[in-house]
């Protein structure tokens, strides 16, 4: 698909596209088909409530509560709902654990399939052409692009969420965070961690 | 349409992967107000999800790679308002109303929001036959190409893995998306090595899965 950020090199395009949404909105208002203000509370709903904390705090939960791990990790719903996520678009979660052995990674080749509930909205370069065509091919190379190199035997598994499920990846804990609290240990967990194409921040990055 | 553009597994020549730092949300103002309205156009039940999701991909290539995400899923939402008679073409060219509302069953209300996003839509239903594999069970995906929308995407199609999680009966998307009904089948996570995908000379650390309707496999 078309690059989505470059607007300002295409600024009177985006106007037609600009005026056309808001025809549209007068359209479906007048016709009584929508609230302007139930459009107002799922736009404030993404921008400001559901987004990737909310999946770090799962994480963290996990690292620090083997008994809520283990949980997670055999009935991802029940666990990540105990924590007050659900909904649109992670109806049916599925956590997978990063090993020393097995690193998980997750797309959407079809379209752009993504736990909103734990991560919010997806980013651009998640729903684009390049990590759709690529990391089911060649997962190391897209790895090397987010400047994560891996050991050569550790497996690589991609997951293509070609269903309603959802994954949400665990990854592993930083060595010298033992201990630390849940809010702590949830600064230390990236969006693209819990995707795949990152790992989490290590306790020396903390400011 | 099953050879549409959207299906990208496996696809070379698109370049690399660029992250853009601190990224916001929404790139646009009409980005925020063409997600919020396909959101809210999706509560008076007129069309599914599979139906929104053939609606936006269902396109000839160029016009699907030549658009920004929000634009095809201001698009998607067109096409389907048209097709149900809720919002004309002449109206979205004319930008205003040039015919009578048709009755629509509910209206999301600001104070429905939380509640509607908080139950979502899930798509399990009970089981009425038993599953026909397990984990473990080696299975081949069909090398099927149906005209209509499908979610076996094309990267898997005639290749061998094995099941690796069971998830239960869910709604099978390439009936749903025609009207034909929901038709629940049994849906697998199903395993590839990268070397069945890519040939010999795959990265042998590299495993890819994705979850398969029942319809979509067959025993190998």
């Amino acid at each position: 698909m078309a690059h989505d950020h470059d607007h300002d090199e295409e600024h009177s395009e985006l106007s037609e596209t600009q005026l056309r949404v808001r025809a549209l909105e007068t359209i479906l208002t007048e016709k009584g088909y929508v609230d302007p203000a139930a459009l107002d509370a799922l736009i404030e709903t993404y921008e400001t409530k559901v987004g990737p904390r909310n999946g770090a705090r799962v994480v963290a939960k996990a690292w620090s509560d083997p008994a809520y791990r283990a949980w997670l990790l055999k009935d991802a719903n029940s666990a990540i709902a105990s924590v007050g996520y659900a909904g649109r678009q992670g109806e049916h979660m599925v956590v997978l654990e990063n090993t020393p052995a097995r690193h998980n990674m997750v797309v959407c080749t079809l379209c752009s399939c993504y736990p909103w509930p734990v991560l919010g909205l997806p980013p651009v370069w998640y729903k684009s052409a390049p990590y759709r065509s690529r990391v089911v091919a060649d997962p190391r190379g897209v790895l090397r692009e987010f400047g994560v190199e891996l050991p050569a035997d550790t497996e690589i598994r991609v997951w293509d969420s070609t269903s309603e499920v959802r994954y949400l990846v665990l990854p592993m804990q930083p060595e010298g965070s033992a201990g630390w609290g849940e809010e702590k240990l949830a600064e230390l967990v990236t969006r693209n961690s819990m995707i795949g194409t990152g790992l989490p921040k290590r306790p020396g990055a903390l400011a | 349409m099953t050879e549409g553009a959207h299906d990208m597994g496996g696809a070379r020549g698109f370049g690399e992967v660029i992250e853009e730092p601190n990224e916001p949300p929404f790139h646009a103002e009409w980005e925020r107000r063409a997600f919020a309205l396909t959101l809210a156009m999706a509560i008076p039940g007129e069309w599914n999800i599979d139906m929104s999701r053939a609606a936006r991909e269902n396109r000839p290539p160029q016009d699907y790679l030549s658009k920004s995400y929000y634009e095809i899923w201001l698009a998607g939402l067109e096409r389907l308002m048209a097709e149900r008679g809720l919002v004309a073409r002449d109206e979205i060219e004319a930008g205003r109303v040039l015919h009578p509302p048709s009755p629509i069953k509910r209206r999301l209300l600001r104070e429905d929001v939380a509640q509607a996003l908080y139950r979502g839509a899930p798509t399990a239903r009970e089981p009425t036959t038993p599953a026909r594999f397990k984990a473990g069970d080696r299975v081949r995906a069909r090398s099927i190409d149906p005209p209509t929308h499908t979610r076996l995407p094309r990267y898997v199609r005639g290749h061998a893995g094995v099941v690796e999680l069971v998830h239960g009966c869910h709604v099978f998307p390439d009936s749903n998306a025609l009207g034909a009904g929901e038709d629940p089948q049994w849906l697998y996570t199903v395993c590839f090595e990268g070397a069945e995908l890519w040939g010999a000379g795959a990265d042998p650390t590299v495993k890819v899965s994705v979850d398969a309707w029942d319809a979509y496999l067959e025993p190998a």
